[in-house]
């Protein structure tokens, strides 16, 4: 029984102030979010809610104005590979195949730990947890949106990182290709117990995959509006959820906030 | 760049083993289709160079013509037109062993260029204060005509070799430079992002981000540097002296050689040309590797 219990990732009041060329515009004001090791969490909101910002934050790519993110009690301000980023345009290096490009991250994060031949196997089983072997040797200009999306998986898992950020990672996919992906996805999180930020502004992706739910509210100055217990078991198959009452009680309460609480307001 | 450049061989090499089948299983076809593509490429410029050269003939052969027809430039520059690596002594050898010289001139010059205007390039497209520190004084300094510099490389290096050297660098510097520069600065966020959550070091960054993902711009600057420097040597070298090409318009020149200076211009023009051709080849080959999917 510990009888203090931190948070394995926390954002600790956390504001961001974007300023350029004297115009102030405050993104995110006051978020406060704990996440257990393990845990798969997605955002969810409407666009322009901050909600890539926050991920940003969280990967050390931009910085917050007030308030930090603790990472195992250590607080992040920059970016590195135990929390790797699954970008939402794949990111992967055009100039390299599919191999080198998650060789590229494994050399890096591994030199000195692994020998080269640990590193080579490291990055074909990458390839193979999200069953991108068989095209290793192509290019990215090669292969289509959902195989650079298992690449950009595959790249960041091989970073073993202690968080995988996801910045809308099927948002560009295909109906089909999604399912198939968010199904991968859930395998992979259930083998190796990852833990997941996830953003999306799909209801049906955040309710199947995640354990929690953040709802945010809209910008300018956005917060975080609800949180949302996912209590449905796993494994999760997505054909039963259908008609499961806790899945459609969970999908309701953010249709709920997203539609009704807080409509987009189109900018006029 | 070396990741780029493999993968492109093993394309070229997978491309190359069906296009062989097809051209074995229909030899005659692929030769006349060749054929064709020769006379629709080839035909076109031979014909406009016959015709030239027609009028060229007709309006020097009159008497008082300040400038020789092409027959007599064929009669009096025979040996230089048909052989071009002879060599009878220090200022009488071949046309071909002076373009050879003046190539090397470029050459050193032309290395220096890229590995500075690459190296300053990528400092003045990553840093916004290198930038603003920089671009003005290379902006001023890339509008001086190349034989401006050239008094200046005398007199500071006191030999015409390096002097020359340094023109061909300075001139052939700045399109390198400036377009390393905008390469850099179009490089997209996301890879930034990638190499920043990869914690690449500034070293690894250049070598495996920025240069491949700049190449098609490194490639449009070393195109047109390559073509700046040669017109530069030949002026250059027609005041340094020396045995380049450029000396020797000169040198024909003074001696009411005709005729020379026009095989000389020839040879000057089909080699800026195969220059041009050569690295627009190379650009090729490596931008394939930069693009954006």
């Amino acid at each position: 029984m510990a009888p203090i219990k931190r948070p394995y990732l926390k954002l600790d009041r956390i504001g961001k102030i974007f300023e350029r060329r004297g115009v102030r515009s405050e993104v995110l004001r006051d978020i406060d979010l704990a996440i257990e090791k393990g845990e798969f969490v997605s955002i969810i909101g409407h666009s322009g809610c901050g909600k890539s910002t926050m991920l940003n934050l969280v990967a050390g790519l931009t910085q917050a104005t007030t308030g930090g993110v603790l990472l195992e009690n250590h607080e992040v301000n920059s970016p590195g590979p135990e929390r790797a980023v699954v970008f939402q345009n794949h990111s992967l290096l055009p100039w390299l195949s599919v191999y080198d490009n998650v060789r590229l991250a494994v050399d890096k994060v591994f030199s000195g730990k692994k020998s080269r031949a640990q590193r080579h196997d490291w990055t074909l089983h990458n390839l193979e947890l999200v069953q991108m072997t068989h095209a290793k040797d192509k290019r990215p200009s090669e292969i289509s949106g959902g195989m650079k999306q298992r690449v950009g998986i595959a790249r960041a898992l091989a970073m073993e990182p202690k968080v995988l950020l996801l910045d809308e990672p099927f948002g560009a996919l295909d109906a089909l290709t999604r399912a198939h992906l968010q199904d991968s996805l859930m395998d992979i999180h259930r083998t190796l117990g990852n833990t997941v930020i996830m953003i999306t502004h799909d209801v049906d992706e955040a309710v199947l995959l995640s354990d929690r739910i953040v709802m945010m509210t809209n910008g300018p100055a956005a917060t975080i509006g609800e949180l949302l217990d996912v209590g449905l078991p796993r494994p999760r198959r997505r054909l039963e959820l259908v008609s499961d009452p806790t899945y459609v009680a969970a999908r309701e309460a953010v249709l709920k906030f997203l539609y009704e609480r807080h409509a987009y307001v189109e900018a006029a | 760049m070396t990741y780029a450049m493999k993968s492109v061989e093993t394309d070229v090499a997978e491309s190359a083993r069906p296009a062989l089948s097809l051209a074995l299983g229909a030899v005659g076809r692929g030769i006349r289709s060749g054929l064709l593509w020769l006379a629709a490429k080839a035909l076109p410029p031979l014909v406009t160079l016959a015709l030239i050269l027609l009028v060229w003939q007709i309006l020097c052969a009159k008497p008082g013509a300040t400038l020789p027809p092409p027959s007599q430039i064929w009669r009096d520059s025979y040996d230089l037109i048909t052989q071009p690596f002879f060599n009878f002594g220090t200022q009488d050898i071949g046309l071909g062993w002076r373009v050879l010289v003046s190539l090397e001139t470029v050459a050193y010059g032309f290395g220096f260029a890229t590995i500075a205007g690459i190296l300053l390039g990528a400092l003045i497209g990553q840093s916004e204060w290198a930038m603003r520190g920089l671009d003005p004084i290379f902006q001023v300094l890339r509008t001086v005509p190349p034989l401006a510099w050239l008094p200046i490389a005398l007199a500071a290096f006191r030999d015409s070799r390096p002097s020359a050297i340094f023109v061909i660098f300075i001139t052939a510097i700045w399109p390198i430079l400036i377009n390393t520069a905008v390469g850099i600065r179009n490089i997209p966020q996301d890879y930034r992002n990638v190499a920043a959550v990869l914690r690449l070091n500034p070293i690894e960054f250049f070598l495996k981000v920025m240069l491949p993902s700049a190449a098609p711009y490194i490639f449009t600057g070393l195109r047109i540097g390559i073509g700046l420097a040669w017109l530069a040597i030949v002026a250059a070298e027609m005041l340094t002296g020396g045995v380049g090409i450029g000396f020797f318009i000169w040198d024909a020149w003074n001696s009411s050689r005709l005729s020379d200076i026009i095989v000389a211009l020839a040879y000057i023009g089909l080699v800026g040309f195969a220059l041009d051709r050569l690295v627009a080849a190379v650009g090729g080959l490596v931008a394939r590797g930069a693009q954006a999917s």
